[in-house]
């Protein structure tokens, strides 16, 4: 039954991951990595990883991509245009791709990961919380490179906004601080107007 | 016979399709007359009478309603796509329903009681998001996609917010299962999270708002802007689908909200012995508790929507940002020194 909902899902992973690359829409090619992401989650929950797999689905699928589709489906791509000269480059690219996959798989082949490597972990029952044994290991061994991490992430975002931070001094906007601390002073002035009554002077009637 | 009907409900599966059913059902059914509430609460709001014409007293009109939408023809616009354009509002359904998995209606009554519960439902909420995206991109239509482009920004933004929220109450609670949360406010009143969380409560809920794109939220549709955004080109069951995961949602974050910060299914009564109410219903907790709680949140949607002007874009987007965010991180931090002094009755070692 595992082994059986596994091969589902890395089926699905696997040929939505093709789709990415090969459908000539940028919008559907984002639609797949979303389901290639989605699968991957699923995987990981078979792996008893439910913490990992649910933030993989809360942050990928749920936060970054919609931003991903946010910017693509605002683009206005020719990908007849992006594939022009596709033949002519493919030898090139084939040969690229070779070399990089035998280097990697040189370096890392599959020894590296067969069960004389890893072995097989153990099986926890449905008591074990891995979301609390990770919080352990992240907050005292890992504490430093957890929030050296951190840190860095947050250089990046501010190195993110200034970089993109145009000031316009000229545009008008709604300045809310300043329309919550306004008097009512500040929009109405009541002017004192004497009452008195003004002696009725009739007009004189001119005759010329 | 009765040892029959047993024996197949012992069968795993056929145990957990009834479970689901008999949640579906009375959920569905609420949907259902949350639509006729909805009309008739914001109708006497306005000095209108609402709906009264289908049944007595316009009892019937939501059933009417889905029956019409039910029988009226599915139009597909000129150049959509119609995969997606049928996918999109299945994705909404189903993340909207499939987040009340984990949803517990009692100590003991929940279909799955996972440790990462919470984190669940915030998955299912943050796919939901595709339902309207693919919708408004697959429709062909400038307005849907204006509609989608301002829904993938606002949901983003009120998530994070809302995550920081939930990351108090976990902090209360240790814990990321919904009834260890609900275990953890047990005691009285005073120990409901609502008390030492009242900020991240309101923007808990303010969020929730915002996540369903409901008044005064709701720039998503903006009729008087875009016509109806991103189901402006929808009709039939399609458009129902939407209506039914809008309002499932809706009614999530409404028992959300009740579990986490009103004590679930705990009585308000409970630990106060002046009132001598004993041992009675009342003292007890018990479902009727937790969905009383859940109808004040719902009736709290109807009434922002007949209450708040629309806020205009760039204010969604302030408030989401500059406001929420910030306070939430402060909170965090004070419900970090809470913890420290051991503050009575919520952050107790234990």
């Amino acid at each position: 039954m595992e082994t059986f909902v596994f091969y589902i899902f890395s089926a699905f992973m696997v040929l939505s991951a093709l789709m990415v690359i090969s459908v000539n829409n940028p919008v559907k090619a984002a639609f797949f990595l979303v389901l290639s992401f989605f699968a991957s989650a699923a995987i990981w929950l078979l792996l008893e990883a439910e913490f990992l797999a649910i933030i993989l689905v809360i942050v990928y699928v749920g936060a970054v991509m919609v931003l991903f589709l946010f910017v693509v489906m605002m683009l206005d791509i020719n990908m007849v245009q992006i594939k022009k000269g596709f033949v002519n480059n493919l030898p090139l690219a084939v040969a690229v791709a070779i070399a990089m996959f035998a280097t990697i798989f040189f370096v890392v082949g599959g020894e590296s990961f067969s069960q004389s490597v890893f072995t097989i972990p153990d099986r926890h029952g449905a008591d074990y919380s891995n979301v609390a044994e990770l919080g352990k290991v992240l907050y005292s061994d890992y504490v430093y490179s957890f929030e050296i991490a951190a840190v860095i992430l947050l250089v990046g975002i501010i190195a993110a906004i200034s970089l993109t931070l145009r000031r316009r001094p000229n545009t008008r906007h709604q300045k809310i601080e300043d329309q919550i601390a306004v008097k009512s002073k500040d929009r109405l002035q009541v002017v004192k107007v004497d009452a008195q009554p003004r002696k009725y002077e009739p007009a004189k009637e001119e005759q010329k | 016979m009765l040892d029959l009907i047993l024996s197949i409900y012992k069968i795993p599966v056929i145990n957990i399709l009834v479970k689901i059913i008999v949640i579906m059902v009375p959920l569905l059914l609420t949907v259902a007359y949350f639509t006729y509430a909805e009309r008739k609460v914001i109708g006497y709001m306005q000095v209108r009478i609402g709906p009264n014409r289908v049944g007595p007293r316009g009892w019937l009109q939501p059933i009417a309603d889905a029956m019409k939408l039910m029988f009226k023809e599915i139009i597909f616009p000129s150049d959509a796509n119609k995969v997606l354009f049928t996918i999109a509002p299945t994705l909404a359904i189903a993340t909207a329903l499939a987040a009340w998995a984990v949803v517990p209606f009692g100590s003991e009554l929940v279909l799955a009681d996972i440790n990462v519960a919470l984190l669940y439902i915030l998955a299912m909420t943050s796919i939901g998001v595709y339902g309207i995206i693919l919708a408004g991109w697959s429709s062909n239509s400038k307005y849907a996609i204006m509609s989608t482009l301002r829904t993938a920004a606002q949901v983003v933004s009120y998530e994070i917010a809302m995550g920081f929220a939930l990351v108090g109450v976990v902090m209360a609670a240790r814990s990321l299962n919904i009834g260890d949360i609900v275990e953890g406010q047990s005691s009285s009143i005073w120990g409901w999270y609502m008390w030492p969380l009242l900020p991240l409560f309101v923007i808990y809920f303010i969020s929730g708002v915002a996540e369903t794109n409901r008044a005064p939220f709701d720039v998503a549709e903006g009729e008087s802007e875009i016509v109806a955004g991103f189901h402006v080109e929808y009709s039939g069951i399609l458009f129902a689908i939407f209506f039914l995961a809008e309002y499932a949602n809706m009614i999530l974050i409404s028992i959300m909200a009740a579990l986490m910060f009103m004590g679930g299914w705990l009585s308000p009564f409970e630990g106060v012995s002046a009132l001598g109410l004993g041992d009675s219903f009342l003292a007890g907790s018990s479902i009727i508790w937790l969905l009383a709680k859940t109808a004040i949140f719902m009736f709290l949607f109807l009434w922002f929507r007949a209450t708040f002007p629309r806020y205009r874009y760039d204010q969604i987007m302030r408030l989401g940002w500059k406001v929420f965010i910030p306070i939430t991180i402060v909170w965090i931090y004070v419900v970090g020194l809470m913890y420290y002094l051991e503050l009575a009755p919520w952050f107790i070692k234990g």
